[in-house]
């Protein structure tokens, strides 16, 4: 175990875990909106930031991605984390006004729009976590979303936001976006996402549509299960 | 060339072809650096060529790198006088050839006239801009054709890397690295000792050795000119430190806009190999080492090492956290160390020389020199290079020339867009990694860009920060979001829609930004602003609270008028207004319609008698 001082109390963390799970761990909050479970960590939205203490020298890292050290000293309410989490909260108001999740959090944290920064109407309320990008690379494993351009043009989306044809329709950027910006509709046979419409598969037991067929395509590739055994819903399987 | 096998073999070599180079043979050489190229020196080049062969003269003409004087390029050198030519033109051809080649005669027109004395200068070295410089890194690129190998070997290329395969541990290396306290030329000014031992004794396999040449700050383009005119130097500097920390594989990232570079570069790269310099059993030894060059895309951010590894590893160039230094998780999650294309450079000087003899040059915490380029308002526009610790000052005037058509020096611009800028009462401050620090600016990669006293700080740090905001990856939040309202209140206060409390904001986003940044490119984002509040605070509130731009540059916040009395309706302006804002009969005072004007100051330059006014 790895002992550490966390905002003035002592706590221990197992070894290879990040800081992010020992602050909580210990009952501190700590919010984050790029962190999610299914995926890896990329530190983009800077909202987990702690400042750390390391012999004279203290500086701000990410929590989510800094693995817990023998000694640290971590204070996670400090002026400059503060500082830093209240300018990425108003820097995201204003990118994404209409964000829900966004307005609960600045409520919570005390933190109201910066009124000098005029709202932009062209984001929705992408915030750019990359979550989605992740869960399609990591866990779903086809890649169809990605970032491109850079800079405040940074946008997502799949290639030259045309069709795509390695999306399989399956919803998991949209089961991990933070914000609802990703929108999915589905209508019995028939399902949108990504601006593709995708066929849906009727249970051949029950007869209630699922599951796209380009999902079970894709999974019945991968795994070798028959199409047909891939035809029965999880419920009635 | 045939393959070299051991030191000794290298050092006959290098005894065989000094022997067919005597320095008293005539010799012309020219400057074919890109700026160079761009005034047209290869077509001097050819014309010396087919010149010599009609007047019957075996004489070489040769191509080199660049010799850094680009204010005055084409640039032609006659040896072995060292007869100094400049502006050199196809029609000035003919009389070199025939009267300084031939009888040593010294054609006045062409020698470098001082702007103040008037008086000619024959020698190079005797030249102002030169004057004061130590060209140790960037000297040679002025006396070998970069695209042979063997030029390189005459002025003692590859010594040092025999003297380190021969003679010295990768520990001696290292040690003799840390002990002439060599700093990192890209910016950081990170120890290179310290990040070469760190990889050495990191474990992991293999491990990598990378020239950092995506040099991409707005003015700098020292490595480009290192890249192209001594591409030997920067190969042997990386050679030394891949057998310094164990390392087989080695990358030069430079960007694709650099083609004479990369085309250098790759000369060089096989003509080493073939010459057994590089590739398998280096020099006979039992060290192999390779090189590739990986072409950049040109993107500003791929400068910074994370983002650099993974434009190496194909993906986007993006940063990630770097939690683990790169000397241990680096490019593919293995060991690496990245250096600076002028870092790798200074090494064979290291070695060959010793670590003694560099930490006489420089200062205290700053060793060796350093090439900077110098741009802007500038009259001596072009690379110097000078020992650490020479102030702005001499840098500026006595190199540089002062500033052009005598207007005062307001401000210069170090460490490019992510530096700060420092103003005339600092400008004795000796120039090192840690006083440009300690003035809120940094030493960057080099480039220097002066501002005269018609330059507007406030519009000055929202150009900087439109170029970060263009160049930000877009992956964290401050940078991205942070660097674009910053430079949206630029944009404001410049368009005389400043508010009050827009600069204490400013400063607030700043902390903010630098703080939570995830690389040093939003880390720093925040320094042009920072700086120029903190040094020019008057013309900011000049902006917002009187709707002034005190130097005339900010198009919203000044009018255009005719002084009547300086006017002699010599009709110049009216005839170059591309918009017809000015009115007025010939001989008679005219006036600019303030309506119509878009004031983009064609008829400032045009009017000879100083006749138009902006207040």
């Amino acid at each position: 175990m790895i002992n550490m001082i966390i905002d003035g109390k002592n706590v221990t963390a197992p070894k290879d875990t990040m800081l992010l799970e020992a602050i909580r761990g210990a009952g501190i909050s700590v919010p984050t909106l790029c962190a999610h479970e299914s995926v890896s960590r990329s530190g983009a939205c800077r909202l987990c930031v702690v400042e750390i203490k390391k012999g004279n020298r203290t500086r701000i890292v990410t929590s989510c991605l800094y693995g817990v050290e023998e000694g640290l000293i971590v204070n996670t309410k400090s002026d400059r984390v503060k500082n830093v989490r209240r300018l990425v909260m108003e820097l995201l108001l204003a990118r994404c006004p209409e964000s829900d999740l966004l307005q609960k959090m600045a409520k919570e944290m005390g933190i109201e729009a910066q009124p000098r920064f005029t709202p932009d109407t062209d984001k929705g309320t992408c915030i750019l976590c990359r979550s989605c990008v992740r869960v399609c690379e990591e866990v779903v494993g086809v890649s169809a979303i990605g970032l491109f351009a850079r800079g405040s043009r940074k946008t997502v989306g799949t290639p030259f936001m045309e069709q795509s044809d390695a999306c399989i329709g399956c919803g998991a950027c949209v089961y991990v976006c933070p914000t609802n910006h990703i929108v999915m509709t589905s209508t019995g046979e028939k399902r949108k996402i990504w601006g593709r419409n995708f066929k849906m598969q009727a249970c051949s037991k029950c007869g209630k549509f699922f599951a796209p067929v380009d999902q079970l395509k894709f999974i019945s590739k991968k795994t070798g299960t028959s199409m047909e055994d891939l035809a029965v819903c999880t419920e009635c399987r | 060339m045939t393959k070299i096998t051991t030191a000794q073999a290298l050092r006959q070599v290098q005894e065989d072809l000094k022997k067919n180079f005597d320095p008293t043979k005539k010799l012309v050489t020219i400057c074919a650096g890109t700026g160079c190229r761009g005034y047209g020196c290869i077509k001097v080049k050819e014309e010396l060529e087919a010149e010599m062969k009609k007047q019957n003269m075996d004489v070489e003409v040769r191509a080199t790198g660049c010799f850094g004087f680009c204010e005055k390029g084409p640039l032609v050198i006659i040896h072995p006088e060292k007869i100094f030519y400049q502006q050199v033109k196809i029609k000035d051809v003919p009389d070199i050839v025939s009267k300084t080649v031939a009888n040593g005669e010294v054609l006045e027109k062409l020698l470098y006239r001082d702007p103040e004395t008037k008086e000619t200068v024959l020698k190079e070295e005797d030249v102002p801009f030169y004057k004061k410089q130590l060209r140790l890194v960037f000297g040679q690129n002025g006396m070998i054709d970069p695209t042979r190998i063997e030029d390189y070997l005459i002025i003692g290329g590859y010594t040092a890397l025999a003297k380190t395969l021969s003679e010295m541990s990768p520990e001696g290396v290292i040690s003799e690295v840390k002990k002439a306290g060599l700093r990192g030329r890209g910016g950081g000014g990170f120890a290179a000792g310290i990040k070469w031992e760190g990889s050495r004794r990191a474990h992991g396999s293999p491990k990598y050795v990378i020239a950092n040449g995506d040099e991409g700050d707005p003015g700098a383009y020292m490595d480009r000119s290192l890249m192209e005119g001594n591409p030997h130097s920067i190969i042997e500097g990386m050679i030394i430190g891949a057998y310094a920390i164990g390392a087989s594989e080695g990358y030069i990232y430079v960007r694709n806009e650099y083609p004479l570079a990369v085309l250098h570069l790759t000369m060089a790269i096989s003509a080493a190999k073939e010459a057994g310099l590089l590739g398998k059993n280096i020099l006979g030894t039992d060290f192999s080492f390779d090189i590739h060059i990986n072409k950049g895309g040109g993107a500003f951010v791929c400068g910074e090492s994370s983002a650099l590894f993974a434009s190496i590893e194909g993906r986007a160039g993006e940063p990630r956290a770097k939690y683990v230094h790169a000397v241990e998780k680096g490019l593919w999650d293995k060991p690496t160390v990245l250096n600076n294309v002028e870092t790798w450079a200074n090494v064979p000087l290291i070695i060959s020389r010793g670590a003694d003899w560099y930490n006489t040059i420089g200062t205290e915490g700053s060793k060796g020199t350093k090439i900077f380029s110098l741009v802007g308002k500038i009259n001596n526009t072009g690379l110097i290079e000078v020992p650490m610790g020479m102030t702005l000052r001499e840098i500026i005037h006595d190199m540089g020339g002062g500033i052009p058509n005598g207007r005062k020096f307001k401000a210069v611009q170090t460490g490019g867009p992510s530096g700060g800028c420092i103003p005339e009462n600092l400008l004795d401050l000796p120039v090192d990694f840690d006083k440009l620090y300690e003035v809120g600016s940094m030493m960057g990669s080099g480039g220097m860009i002066v501002m005269d006293d018609k330059s507007c700080m406030v519009d000055v740090a929202r150009y900087f920060l439109n170029f970060l905001q263009e160049e930000s990856c877009g992956k964290c939040v401050p940078c991205r979001e942070g660097v674009r309202r910053m430079r949206e209140i630029l944009d404001d206060i410049c368009a005389g829609k400043g508010r009050e409390g827009d600069v204490d904001l400013l400063e607030h986003i700043s902390t903010g930004v630098a703080d939570g940044s995830l690389c040093a490119l939003g880390g720093s984002a925040p320094n042009p602003v920072l700086s120029t509040i903190k040094y020019f605070r008057d013309e900011y509130e000049a902006h917002i609270k009187d709707h002034r731009c005190p130097a005339g540059v900010c198009k919203a916040l000044i009018t255009y008028s005719i002084d009547a009395e300086k006017c002699t309706g010599c009709m110049l302006c009216s005839r170059v207004c591309s918009v017809g804002a000015i009115h007025g009969e010939k001989k008679r005072a005219h006036v600019i319609d303030d309506d119509t004007c878009t004031r983009c100051g064609a008829c400032i330059e045009s009017c000879k008698f100083d006749a138009i006014l902006v207040k």
